[in-house]
């Protein structure tokens, strides 16, 4: 069952006298996240999702359109992995995005204007840090559990690193602990893309009533390619013409893939915003919790705290393949760190963690759910 | 839990770090939390993958052959192999491995020399098929099958020595003879191996 009608919530966070001190020695002195729960808290049962790059506050339910569900609906309701007969569940939008949280979109108290390029660089870190206030906010001392996959992934994982008192079990699905040169050479392009767009404007483009809109469709439509196998596209659109049987034989959209990709980049438009993906993109790059130097005492306070760690792959994901999960697995198993690790069959690449892949919904619910848990 | 299995539980001492290599529903695991231990399984299949999951227990879906590479030297007290030796394709990688992994394992395997396989093979002149054994030949998981000698002829190579043997009848009983002289009646037997040339 889907969790029916559901409101986002928006609440300040962090004020001139309280500003959010982040982890390049910045603050912002105002921030504001959109969030929505599903369940109610009874004390010990809240689970916090964490979003991937480009996703919201939305996770479950609808806001009023039955069909337009929040992007993680199958796996959060009641009877489902996340349950909200059970459990009090929390999604917030990220600091540095751009549907409803502070985010580089934002207006600058300092200057009345948008931050646009001033705004701070960010990493996974600070994006836990305000998610931590948002728990404090709403009365959680502990989580049940924090989950989140690919950039989600990584949230679950430094939350648990930063704070592991705070956090029972922690779900890391599709994640990495540092991106291989050929993930960042994929960001690299997309952003290139971006910022070589004319209407880029050195990134002060808020004023110029334009936008990046080309070099943003390009880069998500290349990232899009990295969350799908190419099994996964043969299978959806193989060789196969768009508008006819026969190939046209010119430079225009003729395959059904290039149709599909010319679609994911438009309508990524309408809900995206190039800084926002500029920040989120360089926090992943820069993401390596395990080489900074306070890792061996946080893997240590890990371990005493006994935090219960799970950690997924697929085996068609090559984004983040299973060597990436691999490394967090072994880190946190010499560390003596509880972890339960699992390649899951997904013939649907990276985006799996997206999809109702049984067996990985199954492991979710018995992770959760399990005897002697919390 | 299996009668075996509680035979098992009573040899890991109180507090001590195990992985279980094999571990399957992973019931040695969740019932050794009773003694203050902390458990690691590996188990690959993935319905009794799943089931340790529900126990509780911290569980790695790892390729006992290939995968043990990832735990460190030493970094365990007690490594179990119980019900696995036999279907490992690389026994002698994977025992020379529990060796590395902990200064002491426990290892659980049937005798292919028990006197009912001995008497099936002599009698009916086909791979026997018993409660140990209980797969026909050509869809057993248990491909690599020894007798006590031979088993223990593979824990000397591998640079381990047993220091306890404890032989098993047919419901897991332990034999009131417990001589290799009863490597006819025995259907199984646990060993405690420590490494040659370190103090029991």
């Amino acid at each position: 069952m889907s969790v029916g009608h559901v409101e986002t919530q928006r609440v300040v966070l962090a004020t001139p006298d309280d500003p959010l001190v982040l982890t390049s020695g910045r603050s912002l002195t105002e921030v504001e996240v959109a969030f929505e729960t599903y369940g109610e808290h009874t004390g010990d049962n809240a689970v916090f999702v964490c979003h991937a790059l480009t996703g919201d506050a939305h996770a479950a339910g609808h806001h009023g359109d039955e069909a337009r569900r929040g992007w993680w609906d199958n796996i959060i309701g009641p009877g489902r992995p996340l349950d909200t007969d059970r459990f009090f569940v929390v999604c917030a939008n990220l600091l540095g995005g751009c549907q409803g949280t502070t985010g580089p979109s934002s207006i600058d108290p300092a200057t009345s204007e948008p931050y646009a390029m001033d705004f701070p660089l960010l990493s996974v870190s600070d994006l836990v840090t305000t998610h931590r206030r948002l728990t404090a906010h709403l009365g959680i001392e502990r989580l049940h559990a924090v989950v989140g996959g690919s950039l989600g992934g990584m949230q679950a994982l430094s939350w648990a690193l930063e704070a592991p008192d705070e956090v029972d079990s922690a779900v890391v699905v599709a994640a990495s602990s540092r991106l291989s040169a050929q993930n960042i050479a994929f960001s690299a392009v997309a952003r290139e893309a971006i910022m070589r767009d004319p209407d880029f404007a050195d990134g002060h483009y808020y004023a110029t009533g334009r936008s990046p809109q080309v070099g943003l469709a390009v880069a998500r439509m290349m990232a899009h390619i990295t969350y799908l196998s190419e099994a996964a596209m043969t299978a959806k659109f193989g060789r196969r013409f768009q508008d006819s049987d026969t190939p046209r034989f010119g430079f225009g959209v003729d395959f059904q893939v290039e149709s599909y990709l010319r679609h994911q980049g438009e309508s990524f438009l309408s809900r995206f915003d190039a800084l926002s993906y500029l920040y989120l993109s360089r926090a992943l790059d820069y993401y390596d919790p395990f080489y900074e130097p306070d890792a061996p005492a946080q893997l240590h306070a890990l371990a005493d705290a006994g935090t219960r760690m799970l950690v997924l792959s697929f085996d068609s994901d090559w984004r983040f393949d299973t060597s990436h999960s691999l490394r967090i697995v072994q880190t946190l198993e010499h560390a003596g760190v509880p972890v339960t690790f699992r390649e899951v069959a997904s013939p649907t690449g990276h985006d799996s963690f997206l999809l109702p892949v049984p067996e990985y919904h199954a492991i979710v619910a018995a992770f959760l759910g399990a005897r002697g848990a919390s | 839990m299996r009668p075996d299995l509680q035979i098992v539980a009573d040899l890991v001492p109180a507090g001590a770090r195990v992985l279980d290599l094999g571990c399957g529903n992973g019931d040695l695991l969740e019932h050794l939390t009773a003694k203050a231990c902390r458990g690691t399984g590996v188990e690959i299949d993935g319905t009794a993958f799943l089931a340790s999951v529900t126990r509780g227990v911290a569980v790695l879906s790892l390729d006992i052959d290939t995968d043990t590479d990832a735990f460190a030297d030493d970094s365990y007290d007690v490594v179990v192999l119980s019900h696995t030796l036999q279907a490992t394709r690389r026994p002698r990688h994977v025992m020379a491995e529990i060796g590395r992994i902990a200064p002491r394992s426990i290892v659980s395997v049937p005798n292919f020399a028990y006197w009912r396989h001995r008497s099936e093979l002599l009698l009916s002149g086909r791979m026997p098929v018993s409660a140990e054994l209980p797969y026909p030949w050509y869809q057993t998981p248990n491909i690599h099958l020894s007798t006590l000698p031979d088993t223990e002829a593979l824990v000397d190579e591998v640079g381990l020595r047993v220091e306890r043997r404890l032989l098993l009848d047919e419901r897991h009983g332990l034999l009131r003879n417990q001589s290799l002289a009863s490597n006819l009646r025995a259907a199984r037997a646990v060993y405690v191996l420590g490494r040659r040339g370190s103090p029991a």
